[in-house]
């Protein structure tokens, strides 16, 4: 597709020229390198409360940001109106952070080459609202239908499309269309003493519509939170202290995204304040652990053909055998440390500057059974299912929240217990991995992560995993 | 009414649209904002951000059944835009029995000057902005040898508008400024690092702490964390430092926001009149304190903000309400409806707080024989359904009363119910730095997980 077929192109007349007179200006005071980022994004989201669609929204934000790199310093404006008038002032105040005689602006924009990893022919936000509402509307009847201790339920659907467009002093021109639909369901169960807990579950991707009806993720959903829930009436208190923990497949990935995915994100190591700073080569995990983050995965919600600075993304090894291989970068920093650009360039919108962020990030499969790493417990927890996590990244501290798990007591599950805590040092705690499962499981797609109070969506992955050591907290 | 200014200007034609489109009722916000944030790192400049940005949003009612949208394009065209995108979402949306605008009479607004803009915020310099992040930072670097490093200084400043019209004919907007700094440094010792931070923010830079003083805070706080280590698995008393105590505060909001009470997905639901928390516990929200960051003159459906007791002594008296979940609960709105650019409003609070006690918090300390003082949180491990409570935490040890060693790496675990009802001391060192504050407390019993 050539640029005058493009949609800022189309929507916005913007053309070639336009773009290169706006780097000029905002490389007018000097500087290494400018860019400009253009976003439109519509989205839709219904949801359901008391069989009751309550809530439908739909809007449509559109802006642009302007970024000049000079050194280790960064000068950004943005406009949430794409006039020439105020594109040329955002690019007159981003240029502010440089000071000396103009740079060159390349012209003649290329277009680079990029994936094509969801080319759904029809996005969720072009199918009928009806269709949508229809999804929700099924979750609800199965979650009510599923079980009479079920006595709230919850259900929305959110889906956005989201236009970019990235023009950078070096030439490059880089423009994507992104998908993204999303359904949760979740219920509340009172038990026969009275007791109430909560069930949950949610997923989607770079999909169309197709994705839930076809695998009836709505009926799948609401039994899944529904069975969660009444696993939680049942459980005990969790135990308190040290113990051997089982994670099992895929949405339990989470501990590598807190125990080691921002401890790698670049930015931090390049200030050396994070606890892996000036550890490439080292051992930091069992030689039993490879972890990777790809961007490149179809379909999945942390995908992205290029991202948010118009790198194409890749699949990057951050631990191999155990052994830190390498960081996640953006431009600055991979510029900085004189290391290849990863596609990790990540920002949550057209106000806000792009930092090394994670994709999808996942441990690969090992060799063991997972019935074989159960039976190899005597004592310990099993982690079904997680709610959020967070870490420290300077000290390496790290915690995240089972929201389903189990004790395993002589090589078998027992009874479920709840509210267990899990606590780790990013360094340390993956070295006490002594089985990996040959079951690698990827989360169903609800990812956000968080940094320095921006969000983007992101997946994580990972096969049963048993760690022979760590601090669960509980009340038992 | 007639509007008076430029937001309200857009508000009003939002309404006027939507009648003239024959929708039942509506209600439309617009907001604008403009932000500068400097950040300096080793006495370099990092980042230097400027911009603004502003949008429209309506809710419609037709009948019973509610839609609602937004956009940043606030042409005449894209106000059009809206409006049938909200109708059209009426449409297909289900009548709800209890949607509508808040009761008549409910409606107003404070009058007044409530101390939320100042003019001196739009009118600071950049290199004075600059600077004050360099000051902060400086003022950390200098304290101590082993903090040898830094995620930097940062100043940020804020102005915005926002403006609120419905087809009652409510018509109101007001104007907020603010600015912040932060300093967060990094120590070391033996190769282990701790980062930790202190920041300021407020509406006028007067009010705002000195430079030097958050620079000093935020090397005392990371120094106390250096040499950190795991706490063996106990029951102890815990004691929550004031920056760390707000989140039981905010937890106790969450437990009373008429949403999770109608739900009943509250151990709070239900209890309105009953003995939740220790005598020593008054909670209170209030929304008409002057310069204060959960102040306003009307909550986002155009109520007037006021002051609510939620808990007295111990008791449940309140819940915090808006008007949808004032009517599912046959109560009345207390002015607590809050949401963004548009959709059904959620409960939100004014300044919450924990009205302080008498006594010295060292004074607390010292009656503490075995014991945590808490100085960081993390994780998410709280369920406001139950008040099953299991967090990630770190702060010092406390052996006869006194501060001892940093530990770091432990859970605290217990139940908010029992926690609520364990509060056997609050200090008197109440400040608001947010919308939500709260003095030292002690809570009597909770599991230390640790090694």
């Amino acid at each position: 597709m050539s640029f005058s077929d493009s949609f800022f192109a189309r929507r916005f007349n913007l053309t070639p020229r336009d773009l290169e007179r706006w780097l000029g200006e905002a490389l007018s005071r000097g500087g290494d390198f400018a860019d400009l980022y253009f976003e439109y994004i519509e989205s839709t989201s219904l949801s359901l409360d008391e069989s009751i669609i309550k809530s439908a929204t739909q809007g449509v934000t559109l802006g642009v940001g302007v970024r000049v790199l000079s050194g280790e310093r960064t000068g950004y404006a943005y406009s949430g109106d794409l006039t020439p008038e105020r594109i040329l002032k955002a690019a007159r105040t981003a240029a502010c952070i440089a000071a000396g005689p103009a740079s060159i602006v390349r012209s003649g924009l290329d277009e680079g080459e990029k994936l094509d990893l969801y080319s759904v022919p029809v996005p969720a936000a072009e199918t009928s609202l009806a269709d949508r509402v229809a999804l929700i509307l099924r979750a609800d009847e199965a979650a009510r239908s599923a079980d009479a201790k079920v006595f709230q339920v919850q259900a929305s659907f959110a889906d956005n499309i989201k236009h970019i467009l990235i023009a950078s002093s070096d030439g490059s021109l880089v423009w994507d269309r992104q998908p993204m639909a999303r359904l949760n369901v979740s219920v509340l169960a009172k038990g026969e003493d009275g007791r109430v807990e909560n069930g949950y579950q949610g997923g989607g991707g770079r999909v169309g519509l197709d994705h839930f009806t076809s695998q009836n993720l709505p009926e799948k959903f609401a039994k899944e939170a529904v069975r969660q829930a009444l696993v939680s009436l049942e459980a005990a208190e969790a135990p308190a202290g040290e113990t051997t923990v089982v994670l099992g497949p895929g949405w339990p990935g989470i501990l590598l995204h807190e125990a080691v995915g921002h401890g790698l994100e670049a930015d931090f190591n390049r200030k050396k304040v994070s606890a892996f700073s000036d550890r490439i080569g080292q051992q930091v995990a069992s030689p039993l652990c490879t972890v990777v983050d790809d961007g490149a995965m179809a379909s999945r919600r942390g995908s992205l053909n290029v991202d948010d600075e118009g790198t194409p993304t890749r699949r990057n090894v951050l631990i191999e055998n155990g052994v830190l291989r390498g960081y996640l970068h953006d431009r600055l920093s991979s510029k900085l440390l004189g290391s290849a650009a990863t596609g990790n360039g990540r920002r949550e919108s057209y106000q806000h500057i792009p930092m090394p962020r994670m994709t999808n990030t996942y441990m690969l499969a090992g060799e063991s059974d997972p019935d074989e790493i159960i039976k190899s417990v005597p004592k310990g927890i099993y982690c079904a299912t997680f709610g959020g996590g967070q870490v420290d990244i300077t000290s390496g501290n790290f915690v995240f929240s089972a929201t389903e798990s189990y004790l395993i007591e002589n090589g078998r599950l027992t009874r479920p217990v709840r509210g267990a805590t899990l606590i780790g040092n990013g360094p340390e705690a993956l070295k006490w991995v002594s089985m990996v499962g040959n079951d690698l499981k990827l989360d169903e797609g609800v990812g956000i992560c968080g940094k320095e109070g921006q969000s983007v969506p992101v997946g994580v992955g990972i096969p049963t995993v048993k760690i022979d050591k760590m601090t669960v907290g509980g009340n038992a | 009414m007639s509007p008076s200014n430029a937001h309200e200007e857009i508000a009003a034609r939002l309404i006027a649209l939507a009648l003239a489109r024959g929708v039942t009722a509506a209600e439309a916000t617009v907001s604008e904002g403009d932000e500068f944030e400097a950040q300096v790192r080793l006495g370099e400049v990092e980042t230097l951000k400027e911009a603004g940005s502003r949008a429209a949003g309506l809710r419609v009612l037709c009948g019973q059944k509610v839609g609602s949208a937004y956009s940043s394009d606030l042409t005449d065209e894209g106000l059009q835009r809206i409006v049938e995108s909200a109708t059209s979402l009426a449409a297909i949306s289900m009548a709800d029995p209890h949607a509508g605008l808040p009761d008549p009479a409910d409606l107003g607004k404070l009058d007044g000057d409530l101390g939320l803009y100042s003019d001196s915020i739009a009118q600071l310099e950049t290199a004075f902005k600059i600077e004050q992040a360099r000051a902060g930072e400086q003022a950390a670097m200098a304290v101590d040898p082993r903090i040898d490093n830094s995620e930097g200084g940062s100043f940020g400043s804020h102005t915005g508008w926002r403006a609120f019209a419905n087809s009652l004919g409510f018509l109101g907007s007001y104007r907020t400024s603010s600015c912040s700094l932060s300093v967060v440094p990094v120590a070391s010792v033996d190769g282990r690092r701790e980062r930790d931070y202190w920041s300021s923010s407020a509406r006028t830079f007067e009010k705002l702490e000195k430079a030097d003083y958050i620079g000093r805070k935020a090397a005392e706080r990371v120094l106390r964390r250096l040499g950190a280590k795991k706490a063996p698995t106990q029951k102890v008393p815990v004691i929550f430092e004031p920056r760390v105590a707000r989140s039981l505060v905010g937890h106790i909001f969450s437990a009373v926001s008429g949403d999770a009470v109608y739900r009943k997905s509250s151990f709070l639901a239900g209890k309105l009149g009953e003995l939740v928390a220790n005598p020593l516990v008054t909670v209170i929200d209030d929304g008409t304190l002057p310069g204060l960051f959960g102040t306003s003159p009307f909550d986002d459906e155009g109520v007037a903000s006021r002051r609510t007791t939620i808990v007295d002594a111990g008791v449940l008296t309140s819940y915090l309400l808006n008007t949808y979940t004032a009517r599912k609960l046959g109560l009345r709105t207390t002015g607590n409806a809050a949401r963004g650019i548009t959709g059904n409003a959620s409960v939100g609070h004014g300044n919450l707080f924990l009205q302080p006690g008498t006594q010295k918090p060292d004074a607390i300390i010292r009656g503490v024989k075995n014991g945590l003082y808490v100085t960081e949180l993390l994780g998410s491990g709280v369920n406001i359904v139950n008040g099953d409570y299991s967090r990630g935490a770190a702060g010092v040890w406390i052996e006869n009363g006194e501060l001892t060693w940093p530990v770091h790496e432990v859970t605290i675990s217990g139940n908010l119910r029992r926690m609520f009802e364990q509060i056997e001391a609050v200090g008197d060192d109440l400040e608001f730095r947010g919308s939500v504050a709260c003095p030292t407390l002690l809570v009597g019993e909770m599991t230390v997980s640790g090694h």
